[in-house]
């Protein structure tokens, strides 16, 4: 007992304060792609050529991040450094088409639920997780906003065992054919009226293994997606960042409060 | 017949095709026994589809003695006789082939799908994941419980079904195929871009471990050695993976015994440590790390200051809040004599990694079956006894003081040098072997080409397709509410045995 609590008393771990310090990311991290198409060379495809899930298009140039799994090949290959990835790690987005960026159309984040369903969820959200094909890195990098780093449940967000129990559910995998009528039947006993979200690049376009027979490239294919959180996996400050942006617990934009 | 007819190669070497002798069934099931009783073990047993009506199967034994490989083919037609009931370690072997090529091992004690795909060329044809018979107990006291795919919790689907005599459970059947994105199938036609992607997430947490068996084998069949750096930080972030999985797992272990502040105390400490291998290149899991061919981000100095630094400040925290828990009597009172896995079935089963090693079995590869940093290292084998829960919590505790070393170690004394080689075209009709040891144990890679040089055939054998049995195995004659402790001392992978 007294080893117990001398070891709390020793522990001074604490969440970190986020929303309102941004977190410190590794310098290699990369989040938001940037593209300066002025340095563009004529007809070069390196970046799209690179690309491993075939993100990229050029001419025009535009990449989707629901595809992407930031490995950051196609800046390697871009000769003069036109492509980049900042550290942004704010990339949550509400609609599909959202999460397609090119230098035209800055990045749109998440928006809040409409108030009804914010005034519901907003102040406690429960979350059903279903790995679909997940490899459990995303759901491994869902599961840490429980630890007291991130504390997800300060904001009132929790997972939960049953769907019975849930708001919604959080997403990850391709959806395999194998667990497609699984999935179906635990967003049906989840309550009216219920989210979706779709987290990491399997969930949203099937990722590495889009196009694989015993895959369906993705949940929105069969449930209709309130957010789509990128990534390989989406860094636990990118689900945390679009959950709260989808409660409407951050108004900001860019900054936040 | 003797073993010597099997054709002995070194991992980090490929074999021509040619040289691996072709047996008849009776004198390949002959050689396997006698090597698998001298200790050896089966990595893997697999067909090459080469669109002939016979099918050829190749099997490839460790020989932990003199560190080599062996490996002989057999031919077979629709049907063979079942070499199970003499040799147990291919029990899923033949399910696997029998369920992709429509192959029937005859006297299969238990022949039902692996993984229920939906291009099943089984004798059963393509069903429904999770379908039945299963093995059932008969008796008016005896009940059955059916848990799953979807369970209580962040975690991956499976099917349990537990046939119980009151509280105890006589038998466990683990049904798993729900997370099948046909990794294999596909794997051969994919790009060698998106090959690497798919093989960086067959196991999301042992993304090291699988993306280093996949270069070793394409660098065997390509004839290159990758500088001694690449190889020293390849085993700096091996290492990294095994000690944030091991902390993360002894974390899951207390929680599940509600023993709550080593819980907390090592969730938090995982994810430090991932934070470290994103320091090295971006991603927590170690995406984008290696590469066929070498290492993809060097490591500055400041960054290696950085890791040595703060797994310095890590190793007191780590050793407090573990042997906190490792000493508590509650907590003993839960894990010691649970679960027990004797050393006899580990080995008849084929367990490998921890679960071997908490029964007293030396299997580690990178002590066995050393190749790039590792043929320099020292890698003690941490061994229990007693195979129960402790056990296996006690190696792991071991593991993370010695990952902390070779880490400490390896960093130490980087060589310097070039970081990336060029791979060259791949040696034809051929095959070569991967093998790391991941967190769990041992990832087997076996990559075979056709005589162009192009992939012809790839097999992947996560080493939680040779644990879930144990793990159903231990449940017998155990209280159904200690499946879940049970359960998390394994921590096997769902998707990396559903590949
Ligand atoms: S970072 Fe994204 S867009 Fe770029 S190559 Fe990798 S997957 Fe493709």
């Amino acid at each position: 007992m007294w080893s117990v609590l001398k070891a709390r008393a020793k522990q001074t771990a604490k969440p970190y304060p986020y929303p309102q310090r941004l977190p410190v990311l590794p310098q290699r991290f990369r989040g938001l792609p940037s593209l300066d198409a002025s340095r563009c060379q004529e007809g070069c495809q390196a970046c799209a050529e690179a690309c491993p899930t075939d993100a990229i298009q050029v001419a025009p140039w535009q990449l989707d991040m629901g595809r992407c799994l930031f490995c950051g090949r196609c800046e390697e290959a871009c000769p003069p450094h036109a492509l980049t990835f900042t550290r942004e790690f704010r990339l949550a987005a509400r609609k599909r088409e959202d999460l397609v960026v090119s230098p035209e159309k800055q990045f749109q984040l998440a928006q809040a639920l409409d108030r009804e369903l914010a005034a519901l969820f907003g102040r406690s959200l429960r979350l059903r997780q279903v790995s679909a094909g997940g490899c459990n890195a995303c759901e491994a990098d869902a599961n840490v906003l429980g630890t007291v780093t991130f504390d997800m449940a300060r904001f009132g967000v929790q997972f939960v065992a049953s769907p019975r129990h849930a708001d919604g559910l959080l997403v990850t995998g391709p959806v395999t054919e194998n667990m497609r009528e699984a999935l179906l039947a635990t967003y049906e006993a989840v309550p009216q009226p219920k989210i979706v979200i779709a987290s990491g690049a399997c969930a949203i376009s099937g990722g590495p293994f889009a196009g694989f027979p015993a895959v369906h490239n993705g949940v929105d294919k069969f449930l209709p997606v309130n957010l789509y959180v990128p990534g390989c996996p989406p860094h636990p400050w990118t689900l945390l960042d679009g959950i709260l942006r989808l409660l409407g617990r951050l108004r900001e934009q860019r900054e936040n409060p | 017949m003797s073993t010597q007819e099997f054709f002995s190669f070194f991992p980090q070497s490929a074999a021509r095709w040619e040289d691996v002798p072709v047996l008849p069934l009776s004198s390949l099931a002959d050689g396997l026994a006698q090597l698998v009783q001298q200790g050896g073990r089966i990595l893997a047993f697999f067909p090459l589809p080469d669109g002939r009506q016979e099918l050829e199967l190749l099997a490839v034994v460790g020989d932990p003695d003199s560190g080599a490989l062996r490996a002989a083919r057999t031919r077979v037609s629709r049907t063979y006789p079942s070499l199970v009931s003499r040799i147990p370690q291919l029990h899923l072997f033949e399910r696997e082939i029998a369920e992709r090529y429509g192959v029937v091992p005859e006297g299969h004690p238990w022949l039902k799908p692996v993984r229920f795909p939906k291009s099943s060329q089984g004798p059963w044809g393509p069903l429904a994941p999770g379908t039945g018979p299963f093995f059932q107990l008969e008796g008016s006291q005896v009940h059955e419980v059916a848990v799953g795919p979807v369970h209580a919790g962040v975690i991956e689907p499976g099917h349990f079904r537990f046939q119980c005599l009151g509280e105890v459970v006589q038998h466990l059947e683990i049904v798993l195929g729900y997370q099948h994105r046909g990794v294999e199938e596909s794997f051969c036609q994919q790009p060698a871009k998106r090959r690497l992607a798919a093989v960086e997430t067959v196991a999301g947490d042992s993304t090291v471990a699988h993306t280093l068996a996949y270069c070793e084998a394409l660098e065997a069949l390509a004839g290159l050695q990758v500088s001694p750096r690449a190889a020293a930080l390849r085993a700096v972030a091996l290492e990294l993976e095994r000690l944030a999985n091991h902390v993360g797992d002894l974390g899951a272990l207390a929680g599940d015994v509600a023993f709550l502040p080593t819980a907390s105390f090592c969730g938090r400490l995982r994810g430090e440590i991932l934070n470290l291998t994103a320091e090295l290149c971006g991603n927590r899991f170690g995406r984008g790390l290696l590469q066929p061919g070498g290492f993809r981000y060097d490591l500055g100095a400041e960054t290696e200051t950085t890791i040595r630094q703060r797994l310095a400040d890590l190793e007191p925290e780590l050793a407090a809040s573990i042997e906190l828990m490792l000493e508590a009597p509650s907590v003993l009172g839960r894990f010691e004599g649970t679960g027990r896995l004797s050393a006899e079935a580990a080995r008849e089963l084929g367990t490998v990694g921890v679960a071997a090693r908490a029964s007293g079995l030396p299997v580690d590869s990178r002590a066995q079956f050393p190749s790039g940093m590792y043929r320099f290292l020292h890698v003690p084998m941490a061994t229990a006894s007693s195979g129960d829960v402790f056990a296996r919590a006690w190696v792991r505790w071991l593991e993370v003081q010695h990952s902390l070393k070779l880490v400490e170690e390896l960093l130490g004394s980087l060589p310097a040098g070039e970081l990336q080689g060029t791979i060259g075209p791949l040696q034809p009709s051929s095959l070569a072997v991967g093998l790391a040891e991941g967190f769990r144990g041992e990832v087997c890679h076996v990559a075979v080409t056709n005589e162009r040089g192009e992939l012809a055939a790839y097999k992947i054998v996560d080493p939680s397709f040779h644990n879930w049995s144990a793990l159903a195995y231990v449940m017998r004659g155990q209280d159904i509410s200690d499946f879940p402790l049970c359960n998390k001392s394994f921590n096997l992978s769902y998707c990396g045995f559903d590949l």
